[in-house]
């Protein structure tokens, strides 16, 4: 029997999550005994065309990590999609878009002004800035288009399933495959569309170890601001942490090392917003009556969309800013 | 019980009875000007002198402090007593010849014009007799011991320390009620740089605070009784023969486990002083409604007079309506019983004076039953109602009888006129607002208020005594504004509505209620604070969130507030709400 071909993608993300799927460290030899790995861009030498030249459906898995910024990331997105059974947002980018998507503040005329004009070390004195298609004499060269907004991978192709983080965990990630390994062997069925991988169906709370009190906060704090109390919720000390609307799985990461949860994993079951959602809880437990006093402690939130939105943007009711 | 004869009368009195109680029993009058029952015998007057005969041996003793003896025969009447008497009257009055209460008792005395004539006359009718009952009243009941005696013989007189104004007087008043001439007056002045406050208020310290009070007894003020202020005085127990006046007694907290509760926890009355243009606290004679309800009580400090503080009948009263109620700048809704108390005190005022009346008022609101028949009989009573929103009271003073006198600014606009009106007394129609505890009152019991202050009702209409809170009523002003029969009917109501669940013995609640799901709830405990019914646990064994479902009353607050949305509203899901926008939507 031929061995299950793998493909995995990066598009606009930072390479955490190629670096997390080589996390598993001595499993990775399971999977190359596994799996044919057909196309991976980042560790092997593949083509485009190659994958191109592939029948539809051939991939059975890919793992696709990454945001949809520009026509390249979709073009291979919809690639992909025809040629596997099986495709996975892998990692927070492709699944709501993440960092990459908080460019989605502002518009692509700002981004190529800030990047090619403005930032210190740039020297453009004939203002250029990159063209899709350029003429040079041996014909035309071309790049990829800029979009005006980042979008999730789900936003652009049908997904099958999830796994989020950011990067996901190298143990949720080693049991995720051990997982697909287990039902491509032995026939066993697959888990129903859209499930999320690798996760669990609480909230990230479930696993931190501190000790959580009524919540009553007077004020707000940067994780520079204050020592925190390693054993009291950070919540309770007036330091955001978005624990309590981020879905369980990464063990509690960052709490554990006394820095508040930024919410990579996503919202957890049943909430479609994440950082509405942990605003609205935020807003009801500040402990004050009088409206000034609320509104001088809701100016101690520094970036509130960078703050609850900064993984979840694309994947959020607005989707970026309304500009 | 001692045995003893008084002119005659064989009389039975128990040890330590002094002659003059002893007298006073059989009825036979001694006389005396320096005796009160309120303090130990002074006997410095002598007049209450009387014989005492006991076997062949006879003596003159003050009857006011002498004791009763076995066998003693009293004489009140004997010609040495009466010799003894008439001289000590002619020494008294030859002082004080104008003083009334010398007067009196020189005529019942039989005693005519003084065969002497006193170095130190002093003809004035309030003359300081030398009693020393206020000194007295001031050692031993009040226990100030401010007045005292200084110099001797014709030279004694009665002064305070120093002869200054004291920071040991607690300003009681005590030695101006037993001055038996009026020597000592109680005068309201600026007292060390402090504006004397003058407020309508009860007119003793221990008070009945209403004739129509259940149970009706009195109480005591401690901020003016004179016993908590310096120990002393308890004359109030003294007196009282069930032995009922108590001043240990302390406010004390008693828990009673109860199934409902009706809050009428009534309002408080505007404060007109932020109005200064109506110079309340500033201006002499402008009063509250409250502080004239209490000048036209017959038990008030005026006994139902009106009066202005000089103590003169006004020629003529302003009665201005809406202060601090239908105003933006503090409360925009109408206080609704001002109006009827309004005109109720124009026919007081119109039945015990002659002066005119000013309603000045914004709409007369004579909404209730016979109440338009009562406004018309103000009308008929000639009482005149301007209609406009007073401007300003302003005081001016005049040389006349009437020092003072307030003119109030107005515009008539009906006539279309600006007025100013000169009035000798101003009544305002102070607002009802919700009472200044009130926040902390329907936090205790999880209920809200309405934009107005007051308690909200469940519904305005279909449930205006039960509130959010299943169990607690609300009745009265502590709801709103309004009168008696409307307070009465609402009360009634909501009594009605905690016999019928007593009745029944069990209560139904409704179906509408959030619910956590364990599978999501982390415990991040978010919600532990929020429930305004107190209906959230959170459980430590399992570290998640609960909702008790009785307490519950489906408000949704945890279920925005939820993190996690672990915690859903039954009937009212993330799915049925998005199906019934959908459904909406597709119209």
């Amino acid at each position: 029997m031929a061995k299950p071909k793998l493909a995995l993608y990066w598009a606009a993300s930072c390479g955490g999550c190629e670096v997390a799927v080589l996390d598993i460290e001595v499993k990775i030899l399971d999977v190359a005994a596994f799996f044919d790995i057909i196309f991976w861009p980042c560790a092997t030498d593949f083509k485009y065309k190659d994958v191109e030249a592939m029948p539809d459906k051939s991939i059975t898995l890919c793992l696709f990590n990454g945001s949809i910024r520009n026509s390249e990331n979709e073009k291979l997105a919809k690639l992909l999609r025809a040629k596997s059974v099986v495709l996975v947002a892998f990692g927070s980018c492709a699944h709501e878009g993440c960092i990459p998507a908080l460019a989605n503040l502002t518009t692509k005329e700002e981004i190529f002004k800030t990047v090619y004009l403005d930032t210190v070390s740039t020297y453009n004195p004939e203002k250029r800035f990159p063209q899709p298609i350029t003429k040079i004499k041996e014909g035309e060269i071309e790049i990829p288009v800029f979009y005006e907004r980042v979008k999730a991978l789900d936003q652009v192709v049908d997904v099958d399933y999830y796994i989020p983080g950011c990067p996901p965990q190298s143990t949720q990630v080693a049991a995720v495959i051990e997982a697909v390994i287990d039902i491509l062997q032995n026939g066993k069925p697959l888990p129903p569309k859209g499930t999320i991988l690798g996760a669990g169906d609480k909230t990230c709370c479930d696993e931190c170890p501190r000790t959580r009190e009524e919540k009553k906060i007077k004020h707000f704090y940067r994780p520079h601001e204050i020592f925190a109390d390693p054993n009291k919720c950070l919540l309770d000390q007036g330091i955001i942490c978005l624990g309590p609307a981020t879905r369980s799985g990464c063990g509690a990461l960052c709490v554990k090392a006394n820095v508040p949860c930024r919410g990579c994993y996503g919202a957890p079951p049943n909430v479609h917003d994440q950082g509405a959602k942990m605003m609205s809880a935020i807003s009801s437990v500040i402990d004050a009556q009088d409206p000034a006093e609320i509104d001088k402690i809701i100016q101690e939130i520094v970036d509130p969309v960078g703050t609850f939105y900064r993984f979840s943007l694309a994947h959020s009711t607005l989707k970026g800013a309304n500009l | 019980m001692i045995t003893l004869k008084i002119d005659g009368i064989e009389v039975q009195v128990p040890e330590e009875t002094t002659v003059l109680k002893a007298a006073e029993k059989v009825g036979v009058w001694i006389p005396t000007m320096c005796h009160n029952d309120l303090f130990e015998p002074y006997a410095v007057c002598r007049l209450c002198s009387v014989e005492v005969v006991r076997g062949k041996r006879s003596r003159v003793v003050t009857a006011c402090n002498y004791p009763v003896s076995e066998g003693i025969e009293v004489l009140t009447d004997s010609e040495n007593i009466r010799w003894i008497r008439k001289f000590l009257m002619e020494l008294i009055l030859s002082r004080w010849p104008n003083v009334k209460v010398v007067k009196e008792m020189a005529e019942k005395l039989n005693v005519g014009k003084p065969r002497y004539e006193s170095l130190e006359k002093d003809e004035a009718e309030d003359a300081c007799i030398l009693c020393g009952q206020c000194v007295n009243v001031c050692r031993e009941v009040v226990q100030a011991n401010v007045i005292g005696f200084s110099y001797r013989g014709i030279k004694r007189e009665v002064v305070l320390p120093l002869g200054e104004q004291s920071d040991k007087c607690i300003v009681c008043g005590a030695c101006a009620l037993v001055c038996p001439t009026g020597h000592i007056k109680m005068v309201i002045e600026d007292y060390k740089g402090k504006k004397p406050e003058f407020t309508l208020g009860p007119k003793t310290s221990i008070y009945v605070p209403t004739m129509q009070g259940i149970p009706r007894v009195p109480v005591i003020d401690a901020e003016s009784c004179i016993h908590f202020k310096t120990g002393g005085c308890e004359v109030c127990a003294k007196v009282c023969e069930p032995h009922a006046v108590n001043y240990d007694m302390k406010d004390e907290i008693v828990e009673i486990d109860v199934g409902q509760i009706l809050l009428s926890t009534g309002y408080d009355i505007f404060d007109a002083s932020k109005m200064t243009q109506f110079g309340y606290g500033r201006l002499n004679d402008v009063y509250s409604s409250l502080e004239f309800e209490m000048m036209l009580s017959s038990m008030g400090p005026t006994s139902g007079k009106v009066l202005t503080k000089d103590g003169k009948e006004p020629r003529s009263i302003g009665i201005v309506h809406c202060v601090g109620s239908r105003d933006t700048n503090h409360h925009p809704y109408c206080s609704r019983v001002c109006c009827m108390y309004a005109l109720k005190f124009a026919h007081l005022v119109c039945d015990r004076t002659d002066a005119e009346i000013y309603q000045f008022y914004i709409d007369m609101r004579a909404f209730g039953k016979g109440y338009e028949e009562f406004y018309v009989r103000i009308l008929d009573e000639g009482v005149k109602v301007i209609r406009g929103k007073v401007a300003e009271v302003s005081e001016v003073t005049s040389s006349g009888e009437y020092k003072n006198q307030l003119i109030i600014r107005c515009e008539d606009t009906l006539a279309g006129k600006i007025l100013e009106v000169p009035v000798d007394m101003v009544i305002l129609c102070n607002a009802i607002e919700p009472r200044k505890d009130i926040d902390a009152v329907r936090r205790l019991f999880s209920i809200s208020k309405s934009p107005d202050g007051f308690f909200l009702e469940r519904h305005p209409k279909l449930d205006p005594t039960s509130t959010m809170s299943d169990g607690i009523y609300i009745a009265g002003c502590a709801q709103g504004p309004k009168d008696i029969p409307d307070t009465v009917a609402q009360a009634s109501s909501a009594a009605a509505r905690i016999l019928s669940y007593i009745s029944k013995g069990e209560v139904e609640i409704d179906p509408v209620r959030a619910w956590i799901d364990d599978k999501y709830c982390a415990g991040c405990r978010i919600c532990n604070n929020l429930c305004p019914y107190t209906a959230i646990d959170f459980i430590e064994e399992k570290k998640i969130s609960q909702i008790n479902d009785v307490l519950c009353k489906g408000c949704g607050t945890c279920v925005a507030a939820c993190p996690a949305s672990a915690i859903t509203g039954k009937g009212f899901s993330d799915a049925q709400i998005v199906a019934e926008l959908e459904g909406l939507l597709a119209i």
